[in-house]
Order: structure tokens, then sequence, then C-alpha cells
């Protein structure tokens, strides 16, 4: 038995990983949710959004690199997120003023707008092919490691290497970063406050004098934030296509809806209980089991539970078992 | 004139009018009282001074002022304050947060305003942290009466602020009805449980069929036989 080396797989395999993809479902659930909350409806766009406000992120980058512009350790990319964000939220506003607006106005029922919003999906698809093309695109530089594998090895004498990558670091520091910048806006400020209240009780907002245009545009604002920086974020531990932004769809759909359609709280717990058992699911413990069961009992398989090909199924499966057992969420949101 | 008057209001949600010259006025400080059967459109009636309803006749002026044209929302800036019967509080919301709520159109300092709602419903201080949608009945409603008391109104309109609860916190709520009014703040309320709020009532209306049956104060109703026998059950 050598439980330091089991720990040691464990955190390398899947803990780490699994914070941080965690951490990036949790921000764009996070996105997903605050939609659902005010404009009451899911976003089927927000996994494109996600890829086009990446893509303005990547256009940046490369401009800020061939100006010599870098932050040191840090990805270039850190320094166009703003630029990114802003392009993303303006085309986003459009977008409502010219799309969603005209549905609100007929007060169109929520299944109406998530075709509506399908529609939008298939269009900012198309635009972001358009603009930054379909190929895997790499735009992290900066320092690569935090701790390096065979460093790792060596000053500690384990047989296990543990690598922290860096944008594994700064996934998970940025998303309690903005987590907390959030919960601090919802819950103290006037606008977050009167946001909560539009989500909560849309008739006596109204009657309260809360402007519903006005909560609606702070909404897409913020919501294009978070898309925008999950997206980063992710094309940062990764890498960037198109495509996988649209199928990064499910699991973030997932992750809002078993945590709770419309909780903030449930859309970042949601976040990490699906990363968490896709990374589970699909790793091969045989390491791990190695280590820690006597030899006797050790695997001969490799004791992976699904291939990792199948990894979408495990959010597609945890998201049935939560709507027929708790139809709501584990935070309590809003029946779907 | 009256401090509100709705005059021969006629109207309804579609084509068929629900309302017909019905006619409602309050004085200051005063409480108004609309009774009558189910169906009788008295919360059509109140929705009506509020401007949730498409009038085709008859006006609503507020302290002398012609409001007829004006939305909700520009009828609070006016003074009005509207409880509704349902849904009337931010569930997931403090209490606290649901009076800083009330006050949004406010721009200056309302931490007076919410001290003087907490003299009236003590309770709520006691229970300022806690989500609305957590409290029983009875202090939900206080806690609705007092989200529309925070903007300062002239006129509070309550439809049906005693629907569900018991009889005791019933008593209490009209308690602080008339402490409000005390305050020079006009009310006008829907009331189901008729007997007891025309007790407290200066004014009483009964409405039967979207037109006025019998307009008198809240005493002289009582004690009208034919009103007794057909709308208070004897």
């Amino acid at each position: 038995m050598d439980l330091l080396n089991a720990l040691v797989a464990l955190l390398n395999f899947v803990v780490i990983p699994a914070t941080a993809y965690g951490a990036q479902l949790a921000l764009g659930a996070l996105g997903v949710t605050l939609i659902y909350g005010i404009l009451r409806f899911s976003n089927f766009a927000h996994g494109d959004t996600m890829a086009l406000g990446t893509g303005f992120v990547i256009l940046v980058t490369w401009w800020l690199q061939s100006l010599g512009v870098s932050l040191g350790p840090l990805p270039t990319a850190f320094l166009a997120l703003p630029f990114g964000i802003a392009a993303t939220a303006a085309v986003v506003l459009l977008t409502d003023r010219g799309v969603y607006r005209f549905y609100r106005r007929q007060k169109a029922a929520p299944v109406i707008l998530v075709i509506v919003s399908m529609g939008v999906m298939f269009v900012m698809n198309g635009v972001t092919r358009f603009v930054i093309g379909v190929e895997e695109i790499r735009f992290a530089d900066g320092a690569r490691f935090l701790i390096n594998a065979n460093e790792f090895k060596k000053s500690t004498g384990l047989a296990e290497g543990l690598a922290f990558k860096a944008s594994q670091a700064q996934t998970i520091a940025a998303a309690v970063l903005v987590v907390a910048l959030l919960f601090w806006f919802l819950n103290k400020t006037r606008t977050g406050k009167s946001m909560r209240a539009y989500s909560d009780n849309e008739d006596l907002a109204l009657l309260s004098g809360i402007n519903p245009e006005r909560v609606v545009a702070v909404t897409w604002i913020i919501a294009s934030g978070l898309a925008v920086i999950a997206g980063t974020l992710y094309g940062l531990d990764k890498s960037f296509k198109a495509f996988n932004y649209f199928q990064l769809l499910l699991p973030v759909f997932a992750s809002a809806i078993v945590g709770g359609l419309g909780s903030p709280l449930g859309a970042i717990a949601g976040g990490f209980l699906i990363a968490f058992s896709e990374v589970g699911l699909t790793y091969a413990w045989k390491k791990v089991a190695t280590y820690v069961l006597p030899e006797a009992l050790a695997p001969d398989g490799l004791a992976q539970l699904l291939s990792t090909d199948y990894k979408f199924a495990v959010s597609f499966a945890l998201l049935i078992v939560v709507l027929l057992f708790k139809p709501t969420g584990l935070f309590k949101g809003k029946s779907v | 004139m009256s401090f509100l008057a709705a005059e021969n209001m006629t109207g309804g949600y579609g084509a068929a009018d629900i309302l017909h010259d019905c006619t409602l006025t309050v004085d200051k400080g005063e409480i108004a009282v609309i009774v009558g059967p189910n169906g009788a459109g008295k919360s059509t009636a109140m929705k009506a001074v509020f401007g949730m309803l498409n009038l085709r006749k008859g006006q609503v002026t507020l302290d002398g002022q012609d409001i007829t044209a004006l939305t909700p929302q520009d009828r609070v800036a006016k003074g009005m304050g509207f409880v509704p019967q349902v849904n009337n509080v931010f569930p997931s919301m403090s209490v606290e947060e649901n009076l800083e709520m009330g006050a949004f159109i406010r721009r200056d300092d309302f931490r007076a305003t919410m001290e003087q709602v907490y003299d009236l419903f003590p309770i709520l201080k006691d229970k300022r942290r806690q989500p609305a949608g957590e409290l029983s009945g009875g202090q939900r409603q206080q806690v609705a009466v007092g989200r529309a008391l925070m903007t300062q109104p002239k006129l509070l309109m309550l439809d049906e602020p005693t629907a569900g609860v018991s009889p005791i916190v019933m008593d209490e709520l009209f308690d602080r009805i008339i402490e409000v009014a005390r305050t020079g703040i006009s009310i006008l309320m829907v009331e189901q449980n008729a007997r007891q709020a025309l007790e407290i009532a200066d004014k009483g209306y009964v409405l039967v069929q979207g037109a006025n049956r019998y307009t008198d104060t809240g005493e002289a109703l009582l004690a009208n036989a034919e009103v007794r026998r057909t709308f208070l059950g004897g």
C-alpha cells in the first residue's frame, strides 16, 4: 500500500483537471442560469457566445502579440479579455435589440424563445467560423507549469509526478474571483438586487418601478462577460476549436439544470458535480487502485468505467436522474 | 373634492365590460372598504383605480390631478401604493431587501421610512435577514404592506390583505391598517371578511356586478338590514 503515491496520482489525474474543468463549466452555467432567471428561457446560443467571445479574444491576443505586448508569466489573452467581453456584449445586445426584444414584447412563450435562441446559435456558429476559422488554435503563452511533474518527482522522491498547469491555476483563481464579484454584485448593489427582484417576481418588480429593459440589458452584459471568461479559460486550458464550444453547451446546461435553473449557487455546484462525475467515471483507476489495494486485489484491467468518448453521456445521465427525482435541481431552482 | 376620486369607471379586460359606472372615492386619512359577492368586480375596480385596466369611460383623480392616462408605475410616483392579493413579495429576497425594492424609485435616504415600517411591524425587524418566502402568511402580508409603504404613498390600496390568514392575525392586520390610516394615509381595500372590514371602515362600498349597490359609512352599512341579510349572512 502506498497512500502517498495514490493521493498524488488522484490529484494529478482527477482532482486538478476536474476542478479546472468544473470552474469552466460553473462560469458557463452561471451565464445560462442568469439568463434563465431574468429572461425566462434556456439560451441555446450560450455555447456559441463563448466561442465567438473567445474568437474575439484570440484576435486581440494576436494583435497584442504582434505589438510585442505581453503579461510576462500570465497569458496575453488576459489582457485581451476586456476587449473580447466588450465586443461580445455589443454583439449580444444588438442581437437582443434585433431579435429577442421582438418576442419579449409579444410575450412569447419560453419554448418559442428557446427555438429563437437556437436560430441565434446557428448564426453565431457560422459567424464564429467565418471570423476565426474551424482549425484548432492554441493561444496560450506565458508560464506553462506551476508544478512540473519531473521536478515534483525529483524533489519529493515519489514515483508519481504531480503536474499543475499554469492554465489550471489561472482558471481556478479567475473563477473564484469572478464568482465572488458576481455574488457581491447580485447581493449588495442596487442594480444587482433589482435583477434578483425581477427574477423573483416580475409584476411586483414593475410595480416597484424597476425598469425591465435595463435589467435585461445588464443581464446580457454580465452573461456575455461570463461566457467570454469561461470560453477563454477553457481555450487556454485545452485549445480553441469552434466545434468544441458547441459541444460544451451540453455539460454547461446539465450543470445549470442539475444545480437548479435560476440559482447561481446551484450553477456552481452543478458545474463541479458534472466535472467530477465526467472525469471520475472516465478515468482509469488502475493506477490509484494498485497503490491503495493489497497486491492480491489489484485490478487486472484498466478499471475504467467508461471510455472518454462517452463523457457527454455522463452529463446526460446525471441530468435525467436529477430531472426524474428532483426536477427543480439540487438548489431549488425554478422547475423547468 | 375627495383625495381619490374614481368616477363612472366603465371597462374590462377584453371586449365585455366588467365595471359599469363604478365610482369610488376616498378622503384623506380615511379607510374605504369594497365588499361584495364573488365576481362582483371588487379587485377589478381596484385594478382600474391603479391603471391596470383599460377604461372606456370615467376618470381617476388623485389630489385633484387627473391620472386616468398614467401607467401603474407613474401612479406609484404620484403617491399610490398597491399591495396585490397574491405574489406580493419577492420570495427569495430578505425582508430588508423587499423593503429596499419597495423604495427603488426613491433616490433619497429611505432608512427613516424603513424604521417606521419596522415600528409598525416589529416582527419584520426580527426577521429582516430572512427570505420573505419563508415567512408565515400573516408575516408575508406585513412585508407586502411594508414594501408598499416604502414609497411613502398618500393612498395605499390593499387587495384582500387578510386572505388566507387566521382570525387572530386578521384582527392584528386590521389594527395595523388603522394605525397606517392615522398617519394621514388614505386606504382603499377590498375585503372578503366583509363584517370585520366594515367595522373599521369610514366608508363602505357594496359592489354587485361591477356597479355600486350601496355606498355609506361602514357603520351604516352594518346597520342596514338589507345589506346584512344579502351580503353579510344575517
